[in-house]
């Protein structure tokens, strides 16, 4: 059977549907140009769980469960489901960890970068531009006989861990909703200000959840594939989809009246142009090398790829240090160490990328 | 007996990467591609596609997909 979503109007109507429902849920309760973005809400998460300790931003996000659960469910119904695991665990943690800390300097995944810009936030222009960068920069690594090695299929456990998991976050955020008002119900921490306490109702946000996890599995959506097959291979495919996604979102916000055009004062941001720059670039290459947008990490997970899950988990435990060691921007600018922190990133990403090479076996 | 390319258990891009390369050193020929994801086969396909490659023939195995490309 032919997979309508992989084909050309497949991705282009993917990434407009993606466009639509993430401005919607800004509309509906989520943060300013914030309707998706897989870095913030992971962030969020390790937040509501006590991971770290700013206030401002926990919250147990289900769109992200949603991600997951999703893209399984399409796994499952077209036969895509596929336990696999092996290639190169840690480093993938490594990779998920300095993608959330280039990210959380910037202030958003490229799936926000998209989204500020859609949204009017000029600032989100220096971020693209690094994500680019440092996408190209990756794919530098790949000419050169990069490669993290094989997956080997799993069993039906492994591939199924991160279901379990997320299933069980999942259950904890119904068991112990936010109260307003209150700052905790029993275990899991919430925001009573700031980006954590804006949130579109649980249940839209976990279908919409679903519903992006579902389409993304089929169409293979990926932000950073986009940039990285056109800088590579001068392929437009997946290029296609993320411009749908900016056109969409665009237009969105017109109908809502959320477009703001401007740099200072936008929703979630910093004006400092260079770290947005390095940043995303950080994260650009992170993401480079371990083959997929934070998003598309996610929706592998799904299908069953438990390396995948693990660079996700990597962001978790990435977004816990940047906020509890000061990495972290906020509208006020970088961290106390965020350039310290990109930095380290660059050197350790480029270590991977000059030391992972071929290992055939 | 034509080249075969085993790009089971890697990923993006270097299935594509693969496949490309070998189209270039090749030219013309027939190339056979072994893949275990569905997005690695569709990728493969449309790669091939794009430099002039025709699909002869997919099949399915137990651990994923055998692809057959000529020129």
């Amino acid at each position: 059977m032919k997979n309508i979503f992989a084909t050309r109007w497949g991705i282009i109507v993917v990434g407009a549907v993606i466009g639509v429902l993430a401005a919607t849920l800004q509309k509906l309760g989520n943060p300013g140009n914030m309707g998706v973005c897989v870095a913030c809400f992971i962030r969020d998460i390790s937040g509501s769980l006590g991971l770290h300790r700013a206030a401002v931003v926990q919250y147990l996000r289900p769109e992200i469960f949603g991600f997951v659960i999703g893209s399984f469910a399409a796994s499952l119904i077209f036969k895509e489901f596929r336990p696999r695991a092996g290639s190169a665990p840690v480093v993938r943690f490594i990779l998920g960890f300095c993608a959330m800390v280039g990210a959380l300097v910037f202030l958003g995944c490229p799936w926000r970068a998209l989204l500020r810009l859609a949204g009017g936030d000029g600032n989100a222009l220096f971020g693209i531009l690094g994500l680019i960068v440092g996408v190209g920069v990756g794919t530098l690594f790949f000419k050169t006989g990069y490669n993290l090695g094989r997956s080997r299929p799993a069993n039906l456990t492994a591939g199924l861990s991160v279901h379990v998991l997320v299933i069980g976050l999942l259950l904890l955020g119904f068991l112990f909703p936010p109260i307003a008002g209150a700052d905790k119900n029993d275990i899991l921490l919430y925001s009573v200000n700031g980006p954590g306490s804006m949130y579109a109702p649980l249940a839209i946000s976990l279908a919409v959840g679903l519903a992006i996890g579902f389409i993304a599995q089929r169409s293979r959506f990926c932000t950073m594939g986009a940039f990285r097959d056109f800088i590579l291979f001068r392929h437009t495919h997946l290029l296609l989809g993320v411009l749908a996604l900016l056109v969409a979102a665009f237009i969105t916000n017109q109908l809502l009246g959320q477009f703001h055009p401007g740099f200072q004062s936008q929703p979630v941001a910093h004006t400092m142009s260079f770290w947005n720059f390095a940043g995303m670039g950080l994260a650009g290459l992170a993401f480079a090398l371990a083959g997929g947008c934070p998003g598309r990490q996610l929706f592998l997970a799904g299908e069953g790829d438990g390396d995948a899950a693990l660079f996700a988990i990597g962001m978790a435990a990435g977004a816990a240090f940047s906020h509890n060691f000061g990495l972290a921007s906020s509208p006020q600018g970088v961290g106390p160490h965020g350039i310290a922190a990109v930095l380290i990133g660059f050197l350790v990403c480029m270590a991977i990328g000059f030391g992972m090479r071929k290992n055939e076996g | 007996m034509e080249k075969t390319i085993d790009a089971r258990g890697l990923s993006c891009p270097q299935p594509v990467l693969m496949t490309l390369e070998e189209i270039k050193t090749l030219g013309t020929g027939t190339l056979v591609i072994v893949v275990d994801t569905e997005t690695a086969k569709e990728n493969v396909s449309r790669a091939a596609a794009s430099q002039g490659w025709g699909i002869k023939q997919v099949t399915s195995e137990s651990d994923g997909y055998r692809i057959t490309i000529t020129k």
